[in-house]
């Protein structure tokens, strides 16, 4: 579970987010939007213990992210626009890298799986420069996954990508645990608010640094969602 | 050797065969340092017109501004794929001590910086017309300066990457911090090529030693400002 108690972000006198408060039980699927700016990579970065928070506390299955954040990050997989993988290297070099950075062990086994699941076996010894924008990305998705994380934050993922990469990508998020009775608990940004929202069980708005929208399952009105958008 | 400190090498180690393998493809860090550090050295030799009696004092000089130059290159480029390709996030959400990240990349500049010296040495060599069997004293002389250079050189460019200017930044802000160790590892090898005994030279040998052992300490402490927001 994620807690967020009153986190606000300041980047200098600019206030990015004002006293959020959100909780993210395990499983959900939360679809964040927001227009640009808002603060919607600000907050996933704060999660991601990529950035700390100016005010406030956050909470992973109780633990004080603060205070324990090397730790914690064993329970998180990233999945970006920026697809973290170096293009120098092959699909194989890349994944037994942060097998290591994550100790996973039987690396091999699990690099091979995931690998078959995200369709580049067969392409793994080549270099990821040579993959198109929908295989680099879904490839990063199986770096994401490469430690079996119980947190899976997405941000944006689908930027860059045409409409059949976009449902491939999806189809590939929901097999992998996103909210076809898996556990993982998955917070997710998009600009594309129907794939989004369809992707999730709970929808939240960022407008001006607050939630201004938080809804789930039947009760996501899309109408509301663009309304606050 | 406790399991931690095993599994923290084993980090360390990761990164710096993910960065050799990298430039083991591109070869694009080390040829780059290897031509300009020989061009340095060849200018140097047409530049002055070396007569026997100048050539015991100006050889060291002409040396150690081979290989700090050719290094500050790769310096420069120590983070920049790291950074341009957003892989540095990847590094920085590994549930790894952030030292971890500072070891690895340092002993990357290390190898790189080594494998030009390795080349520009003998050059230098038969250029300056210096006898062979300084080679081996000599190397012990590169050797620390190159760890001293690496050491701080890391934690510089860390800094530099996340600016505009960070080609004219990190000679601007590195040099001035190294004028110590240039001018310890200029008087011995002075020393080494007048054929003095390391023992006559051994307060520039304390100061080189001394300038690693407290540069890189406290470049292992200030790594995690650095990277962090």
């Amino acid at each position: 579970m994620i807690e967020l108690r009153n986190i606000s972000k300041a980047f200098g006198s600019r206030i990015v987010l004002r006293k959020i408060s959100l909780t993210v039980n395990e499983g959900d699927f939360i679809t964040l939007v927001g227009p640009n700016g808002v603060g919607k990579t600000t907050l996933l970065h704060l999660i991601a213990t990529l950035s700390k928070p100016t005010a406030g506390t956050i909470l992973i299955n109780g633990y004080n992210l603060a205070d324990s954040a090397s730790q914690l990050r064993r329970f998180i997989g990233v999945v970006s626009h920026k697809t973290l993988l170096y293009d120098d290297l092959t699909a194989i070099q890349n994944l037994s890298f942060y097998a290591q950075m994550y100790d996973v062990t039987n690396s091999l086994a699990r690099i091979e799986m995931l690998l078959k699941q995200v369709g580049l076996w067969g392409r793994q010894h080549d270099l990821v420069r040579t993959y198109s924008r929908g295989m680099q990305q879904r490839l990063s998705i199986a770096r994401a996954l490469l430690h079996n994380p119980p947190i899976l934050i997405l941000d944006e993922p689908d930027t860059g990508l045409d409409q059949h990469a976009t449902r491939q990508l999806g189809d590939l998020l929901a097999e992998m645990g996103g909210n076809s009775g898996g556990k993982r608990t998955t917070l997710m940004t998009t600009h594309n608010l129907d794939w989004g929202i369809s992707m999730g069980n709970r929808a939240v708005v960022l407008a001006k640094g607050c939630i201004a929208y938080d809804s789930q399952g039947d009760k996501i009105s899309m109408t509301q969602v663009r309304e606050y958008y | 050797m406790s399991q931690n400190l095993r599994r923290y090498i084993r980090k360390i180690f990761a990164i710096v065969g993910k960065d050799v393998a990298t430039e083991i493809r591109t070869k694009e860090m080390v040829s780059a340092m290897f031509v300009f550090s020989l061009l340095i050295i060849f200018i140097f030799n047409f530049t002055f017109d070396l007569r026997a009696g100048n050539v015991q004092t100006l050889a060291p000089g002409v040396l150690w501004v081979a290989i700090t130059f050719a290094g500050m290159l790769g310096l420069s480029r120590s983070f920049v794929l790291e950074h341009d390709k957003g892989v540095l996030e990847g590094l920085l959400l590994a549930p790894v001590d952030r030292s971890t990240i500072y070891f690895g990349k340092m002993i990357g500049n290390i190898i790189f910086i080594s494998m030009v010296a390795i080349v520009v040495l003998p050059v230098f060599m038969i250029v300056f017309n210096q006898p062979f069997t300084h080679v081996p004293r000599l190397g012990g002389i590169i050797v620390l300066g190159v760890i001293g250079l690496s050491g701080v050189g890391t934690l510089f460019s860390a800094m530099a990457v996340h600016t505009r200017a960070r080609e004219v930044l990190l000679p601007i802000m590195l040099f001035p911090v190294i004028i110590p160790l240039i001018l310890a590892a200029i008087r011995l090898t002075a020393a080494v090529l007048d054929g003095m005994l390391f023992a006559d030279m051994s307060h520039w040998l304390t100061i080189l030693v001394a300038f690693d052992v407290i540069f890189i300490a406290i470049s292992y402490m200030l790594f995690e400002y650095v990277v962090e927001e």
